[in-house]
């Protein structure tokens, strides 16, 4: 009895342990001494940089200044002005990073996005939205540096490519989609959380913090000055709400509060620290991306069960869309900051860009110009 | 040794105390009804006699409609599934109506009503539990403190459900029933209100709490320690000290130069308890409504000190800022 008591002495507290990460942390102080601020991860669990895809072939100062591609090909306005060397390079390579030769993709290479009898052709929705994506892509490297390359961070070459978000699957793996709304009985209606869902950590907070944050314009901030004032009415609904878009952060990033945040009070944005000005703007870039460029290729989008390369929408009908994690993939600085735009000249826009280019006569008209009066508004 | 183990080694078995006759104006009693040797080993072996009686009976009817209405609302949310209720137990909740409700009571049912219906039979249920103490402790002639440390337990309830919500207009403010979403209402609230760790009624009844369980500590310690002396008769041992009395006085007076009475150490434990929840009521009774945000308040009044700023400007504020 005596010696089965010591072995239930032993066992128990050693079971309740066995949810603990084993092994040495490696922790990192990024703040002041005694406040926290430090970055504590585990080796073991802490998500891999990939391997890179190198560029096609070496492309030369002279290749950069042959004829431009508008000479050579029918119906190529985002890339026109770019060699038709220089255009073949990223064509390419965005086989490569989307739907590369030799993978399960369907009609994976070319024929992925053309016709092949018909390399011009817009009859596959693929090129449209390809068209679209590059557009996007120009914009982010063009006009949102202040995400990725701000705090007096190297601005050279720093900025995303196709592979950034894509590493070779027609859809980038962390995407995100408006939930289906709950019902107005109380049979089946969860209130948009109180589930264990991946997208919160698994917290009971809401579930899609996305919609109203990375589409919508919701405002993010719920913390007050000292004392109460008319304008610090946020309620503690969307005091959770916020925090299911942190716990996404947080996992996004494969960081912890204190990457951005003083902990003693979350709010302040004196005592925080830097990388909290790039989230910030980071969570802007990602709404013009949905808004002005995912959600408006608009029917484009090919209906569930109708598209020729599977579904393209999530369960409520929206186009699946990027969220912090798309991009980031559990690392702080996607591709472990590795600058690949430095090989992919095209991909870096010019800024700055108004409005999201010249509208291409393929994608439908009306969507685009909605999705285009909406980028154009004024800042407030 | 007896007295040094976890669980208790002597029981006493013999005829059922029925306990003291009651007087006029009481219900029946129902038992005792025997012993059991495993709850002997955690406390007294006898069972019974219980007193229910009116209060007891119509608290709890309005315990179990209260469960009820939860538990119901629960497993309506997961579509009646029962294995999926079980699965996903710790993260369903019945929800406070919205912020647009505001503190009306006419809130349609299926909006957050059900968490009012809950929320008034949950609180009569714990009243009328309160009131069947008190009542209770009159009869047996005893002092009424456990209903009073009960209340202050209930004021920070009330306070949290009721009077904080009443206060900020708005049933939102209350806290959902469910085991992480009240959970995660905690960390919400606290990062609304600029960090509770910074509301100094907060830090008391954390001083409080962590009292109590030092001094429950120190105190079952003793008692346990000089139970070989007969140190568990603390009460005979307040007006007539004997030897495991004094040798406890004497281990605190050696290790820490002063030590607590056999009756004022019972205070301690009493008002440590009691203060917890009174202070910790206090400090969310404030929060939001006279004080926003606590880390500025405490740097305000010297309570907390202010860090260097680290030169990070609010991008929202900067000219020609994004949306």
């Amino acid at each position: 009895m005596k010696t089965l008591n010591k072995l239930v002495a032993i066992a128990l507290p050693a079971l309740l342990l066995a949810g603990c990460e084993l092994g040495s942390k490696e922790q990192e102080q990024v703040g002041f001494r005694g406040t926290a601020m430090v970055q504590i991860s585990d080796p073991d669990s802490k998500a891999k940089v990939g391997d890179i895809p190198a560029p096609p072939y070496e492309l030369t100062a002279e290749m950069i200044a042959g004829d431009r591609a508008s000479t050579a090909y029918e119906n190529v306005p985002v890339l026109g002005n770019v060699s038709v060397d220089e255009f073949n390079y990223l064509m390419q390579a965005m086989t490569t990073w989307i739907a590369p030769d030799g993978s399960n993709v369907k009609d994976a290479g070319c024929t992925y996005c053309h016709n092949p009898e018909n390399m011009a052709s817009d009859e596959k929705y693929t090129k449209v939205v390809a068209r679209k994506m590059l557009l996007m892509t120009q914009n982010i490297n063009a006009n949102w540096k202040p995400h990725f390359a701000g705090q007096g961070a190297d601005q050279e070459n720093a900025g995303v490519t196709c592979w950034t978000c894509h590493r070779g699957n027609p859809v980038p793996v962390n995407n995100w989609s408006s939930a289906v709304p709950d019902p107005s009985t109380i049979t089946g209606n969860k209130r948009g959380g109180n589930t264990p869902a991946q997208t919160v950590a698994y917290a009971s907070l809401n579930s899609d913090p996305f919609t109203d944050y990375l589409a919508g314009k919701e405002t993010i901030r719920v913390g007050g000055k000292e004392f109460p004032t008319a304008a610090s009415k946020a309620a503690i609904q969307s005091t959770e709400k916020t925090y299911g878009l942190m716990m996404h952060m947080s996992q996004g990033l494969g960081v912890n509060c204190t990457f951005c945040h003083n902990s003693n009070n979350f709010a302040k944005w004196e005592d925080s620290r830097p990388q909290r000005v790039n989230a910030w703007y980071g969570i802007r870039m990602v709404r013009d991306t949905n808004n002005n460029y995912i959600s408006a290729l608009g029917d484009v989008w090919p209906a569930n069960g109708k598209g020729a390369y599977g579904n393209r929408r999530g369960p409520h009908g929206d186009p699946l869309k990027v969220n912090c994690a798309t991009c980031h993939q559990g690392v702080n600085k996607p591709l472990g900051g590795y600058k690949m735009l430095k090989d992919y000249p095209a991909l870096k826009g010019a800024a700055p860009v108004a409005a999201p280019a010249p509208v291409v006569a393929a994608t439908p008209a009306p969507a685009e110009t909605a999705a285009a009066a909406e980028a154009v508004k004024p800042a407030a | 040794m007896a007295y040094q183990n976890i669980f208790t080694q002597v029981q006493l078995r013999g005829e059922l105390e029925a306990g003291v006759p009651l007087g006029p104006h009481n219900d029946e009693r129902f038992g005792p009804f025997g012993t059991s040797w495993l709850m002997g080993k955690l406390g007294g072996a006898q069972l019974g006699p219980v007193y229910l009686g009116k209060l007891g009976i119509a608290s709890l009817l309005s315990g179990f409609i209260a469960i009820e209405i939860m538990g119901l609302n629960m497993a309506a949310s997961v579509n009646w599934d029962p294995i999926q209720f079980v699965r996903q137990f710790f993260w369903l909740a019945l929800e406070p109506p919205a912020a647009k409700y505001g503190f009306t009571v006419g809130v349609p049912l299926n909006e957050g009503g059900w968490w009012i219906a809950a929320g008034f039979f949950l609180t009569a249920s714990i009243l009328l539990w309160w009131a069947r103490t008190y009542v209770r402790a009159k009869e047996l002639g005893m002092g009424t403190h456990v209903a009073w440390a009960f209340g202050s337990a209930i004021w920070l309830y009330l306070v949290l459900g009721f009077i904080r919500p009443m206060m900020m207009g708005s049933w939102a403010e209350a806290v959902p029933f469910g085991i992480f979403p009240h959970l995660d209402w905690t960390a919400a609230f606290s990062i609304r209100y600029g960090n509770l760790f910074y509301n100094p009624f907060h830090a008391l009844s954390i001083a409080f709490l962590y009292g109590s369980t030092l001094l429950f500590a120190m105190h079952g310690a003793t008692i346990l320690a000089v139970g070989r002396y007969g140190g568990e008769r603390e009460i005979e041992q307040i007006t007539d000290r004997g030897t495991a009395s004094e040798r406890a006085a004497l281990f605190w007076r050696w290790t820490m130069g002063w030590n607590a009475t056999m009756e004022s150490i019972h205070r301690w434990a009493w008002w440590f308890a009691v203060l917890t929840t009174l202070t910790g009521g206090i400090g969310i009774l404030l929060t939001g409504t006279v004080v926003d945000n606590w880390f500025l308040w405490a740097v305000d009044h010297g309570f907390a000190r202010e860090y260097p700023a680290t030169g990070v400007v609010d991008p929202a504020t900067l000219p020609g800022a994004p949306q």
